[in-house]
């Protein structure tokens, strides 16, 4: 299993190398498009990290998440949710730019290959920021009543936030 | 909602570095907050830029359209009104094919496309299913937090995968499950 998720970004780019050649895509202008698609999004996301990062560095060093973490303990505990993703949990269906700040500043303080940081890794892979995607969808749509869908959209993140961190605790705890 | 956002990090934050006594240590953060922005932006830019080349070549090599014909059948039972209209058909599907390999800019459009059609059937309980299925992920290749943990020095980036796919499908069971008992509940 380790070996292909090791080769998985070789195994896709030759994958669709082969698929272009056979319809005759042209893949150098393919990928060089795509990379300057790639720096656009980049500059649109800076200003946000810009906004966020020291909002989020002030908020770690205040002993604020101590007493977050202290607060929220019982709860997490119960869940089976590491308190030191606690920040990330709260922000993650709100919004984006901040929960991808908290989970980069949990993934460095707590090492890329250390459990938080896994368990930080795979909540952020495996979620999206719930309350901005129906509020687009909503207001895209001319509609103002969500009906169900909000409360469905929590239920699906908590399950996610439970699930990361079991699957997180078998796998590498 | 991002003031408010910013607004509680900052105030509650500052409020909390007096009360703790952690006040030198909170000068130096914001600074240092703003300083880590740009580097990790520059950290991760690389591998975000070449993983959009990467989608990129998958829009053009038709990956996309392959997999929204392979997910017709299981969408018609999901959304029986909508199937009625081939339009509406044909951009949720777009949507859901390329929620599935992360192709960002290509979702939301098409899933903007469907909904306001859904809204003007009145299928109102479809459009809330649309919503729940775009809000649970289910991306195959987590590209971006795979950038975050190689620019953090992690051995395999791309390890997490099977651990992202077992919490997406738990995700993905527990939105559908939530949406069959909530559109009970509701009505």
């Amino acid at each position: 299993m380790s070996f292909i998720s090791q080769m998985i970004g070789p195994l896709i780019a030759s994958l669709l190398c082969i698929a272009a050649l056979r319809q005759d895509t042209d893949i150098y202008s393919a990928l060089t498009e795509g990379a300057k698609k790639g720096l656009h999004v980049l500059w649109d996301i800076l200003p946000a990290l810009l906004a966020l990062f020291p909002a989020i560095y002030l908020f770690r060093a205040s002993g604020l998440p101590e007493l977050l973490e202290g607060l929220l303990a019982p709860i997490l505990a119960f869940l089976g949710i590491p308190g030191e993703t606690s920040l990330l949990v709260l922000l993650r269906p709100i919004s984006g730019s901040a929960s991808l700040a908290a989970a980069a500043e949990i993934i460095q303080q707590h090492g890329p290959d250390s459990l938080v940081g896994r368990t930080a890794a795979v909540m952020s892979g495996a979620s999206e920021t719930s309350l901005y995607v129906a509020a687009l969808y909503f207001s895209a749509a001319g509609l103002k009543d969500s009906r169900w869908a909000i409360p469905a959209a929590l239920c699906a993140d908590l399950a996610c936030f439970v699930a990361s961190s079991w699957i997180c605790r078998v796998l590498w705890g | 909602m991002m003031t408010y956002v910013l607004c509680m990090l900052y105030c509650i934050s500052t409020i909390c570095a007096f009360i703790f006594g952690r006040t030198a240590q909170a000068g130096q953060a914001l600074m240092e907050g703003a300083q880590a922005a740009i580097s990790f932006a520059i950290s991760i830019g690389g591998a975000i830029c070449l993983w959009s080349g990467i989608c990129e070549l998958m829009e053009r090599c038709g990956a996309a359209a392959i997999l929204s014909r392979l997910l017709r059948r299981p969408l018609k039972k999901l959304f029986p009104q909508s199937s009625e209209s081939p339009e509406t058909m044909a951009a949720l599907s777009e949507n859901v094919s390329a929620n599935i390999l992360g192709l960002g800019n290509a979702a939301t459009p098409a899933g903007i496309r469907a909904a306001k059609a859904m809204a003007k059937r009145g299928s109102r309980d479809e459009l809330c299913m649309l919503v729940v299925l775009n809000t649970a992920s289910i991306q195959l290749i987590p590209s971006t937090i795979a950038a975050v943990r190689q620019a953090a020095g992690a051995q395999a980036a791309f390890d997490i995968i099977p651990a992202v796919w077992f919490s997406s499908l738990v995700s993905l069971a527990v939105a559908l499950g939530a949406a069959n008992l909530l559109r009970r509940l509701w009505s």
